[in-house]
């Protein structure tokens, strides 16, 4: 019989004191390639209150698709300073920011590219265990055939894909909402 | 295209709920619908990676990051990081928190009343070494009241945040300590239904790690999701 995994715990109200020093917010760095992109938004609970102590982590592609991780195709070489992990804690009133490189394709098991898209674990007081999810981005033709994308009800799918700022065209928003109607769609991976 | 080998799901029963009423934070804050089964792909079976320039060695001990001595009773807490096909996860990142030894976290949403040591931060990491095996140096922290229920206490632990290799691998959990009496009344200690798996949660006192005239031993094993056995070639 093979073992089993530890059970998760939650985070609970005081995890700024183990996880500050690797707070990262922006995941670009001089030389690195790629379309610069500020990403913010809001995790939001059952009422539609901020949460105001969660922490989100981002793990994504460079902007060739390339992921720093030995298990990524060796055809491609990986970025110095660009290691592709962001972690944000939210602020008081919910709100999230980082700023990052739009990642390019990586392969999906059905042969195909994935749509450009970064995975995004969320902790928090109240989470026995993370949520996940995946933040895709607006106007992507490779949207339409996307692996994940492609496994979610087309009514729920918008919840994955940022949008363009009113505001600002290089700002995304993007929110985290926990649950009821609009609830973010969340994997079990 | 070869196809990659994923990641492990859990045993049933092994791993919580989101939504765990007992546990009052988790009602406004779990999900309410389904999640969205995803097979694992390149996103999921690769994730970041820590060197050792990013880990400070004093880091793991929590006794000597201040001019003074910490108050409360010494500790080592140690055990290696394995995965559920028994191998060792190596020079993978171990962060961990948690109150004082009086039970009051140094955060300033933390207004329990009991004294701050300004000779504790409690917060500590690591790396694991070659044979996944890690050690802290720290305080035994102090059980503390919370406000889920009417008195409640939760049971003395630490927080633990791993990441293993992969994103799929992504584990914080809390380890406790043995013969704690508030064990059986903490609903977080309780989400999971399975019992082994809870006790598992429980630190164990040991002798070998035990330094006379220094500090108690106890040991913590923790066990990150195996990968599958690679899938033939397409």
């Amino acid at each position: 019989m093979s073992l089993q995994a530890t059970t998760s715990q939650t985070v609970g109200p005081y995890f700024r004191i183990g996880m500050t020093w690797l707070f990262k917010d922006d995941l670009t760095g001089p030389g690195i390639a790629g379309e610069r992109v500020v990403i913010s938004g809001k995790v939001l609970d059952a009422d539609g209150h901020g949460v105001s102590d969660a922490v989100l982590e981002f793990w994504q592609a460079n902007a060739q698709g390339k992921y720093a991780h030995p298990d990524d195709r060796p055809h491609k070489s990986e970025e110095p300073g660009f290691t592709g992990f962001g972690r944000v804690p939210t602020a008081e009133d919910g709100n999230f920011r980082f700023t990052t490189i739009k990642p390019g394709g990586v392969p999906g098991p059905d042969g195909k590219f994935q749509a450009p898209h970064i995975v995004v674990s969320v902790f928090m007081r109240g989470l026995l265990k993370r949520l996940i999810t995946r933040i895709y981005f607006p106007g992507e033709p490779a949207n339409a055939s996307d692996f994940a994308l492609n496994l979610v009800d087309s009514a729920r799918r918008g919840t994955l894909i940022a949008k363009q700022s009113a505001q600002d065209n290089t700002a995304l928003e993007w929110n985290v909402v926990l649950q009821g109607p609009a609830e973010t769609v969340f994997f079990d991976c | 295209m070869a196809k990659l080998a994923g990641y492990r799901r859990p045993y049933p029963g092994t791993q919580p709920d989101h939504l765990h009423p007992p546990y009052v934070s988790s009602i406004k804050r779990s999900p309410s619908k389904s999640l969205v089964h995803l097979p694992h792909t390149l996103s999921e079976v690769t994730g970041p990676l820590f060197d050792a320039s990013l880990v400070d060695v004093k880091a793991c001990d929590l006794t000597r990051q201040h001019k003074g001595e910490p108050l409360g009773e010494r500790i080592t807490v140690s055990g290696r990081v394995i995965d559920e096909n028994g191998r060792p996860v190596r020079n993978t990142l171990i962060e961990i928190w948690q109150a004082n030894a009086a039970g009051r976290y140094m955060h300033k949403v933390d207004q329990h009343n009991a004294p701050l040591d300004p000779n504790f931060a409690g917060c500590g990491r690591a790396l694991t070494d070659g044979e996944g095996r890690y050690k802290f140096v720290t305080i035994r922290p102090g059980e503390y009241p919370w406000r889920n229920h009417y008195n409640a206490w939760r049971p003395a632990h630490i927080h633990f945040s791993l990441f293993g290799p992969a994103f799929a691998t992504r584990l914080v959990t809390q380890m406790y300590f043995p013969g704690d009496p508030l064990l059986p009344y903490d609903p977080i200690f309780n989400c999971t239904s399975d019992q082994k798996a809870r006790n598992r949660l429980i630190s164990v006192f040991d002798w070998e790690t035990t330094v006379p005239d220094e500090s108690l031993g106890y040991k913590f094993d923790i066990v990150l999701n195996g990968r599958e056995s690679t899938p033939w070639e397409e």
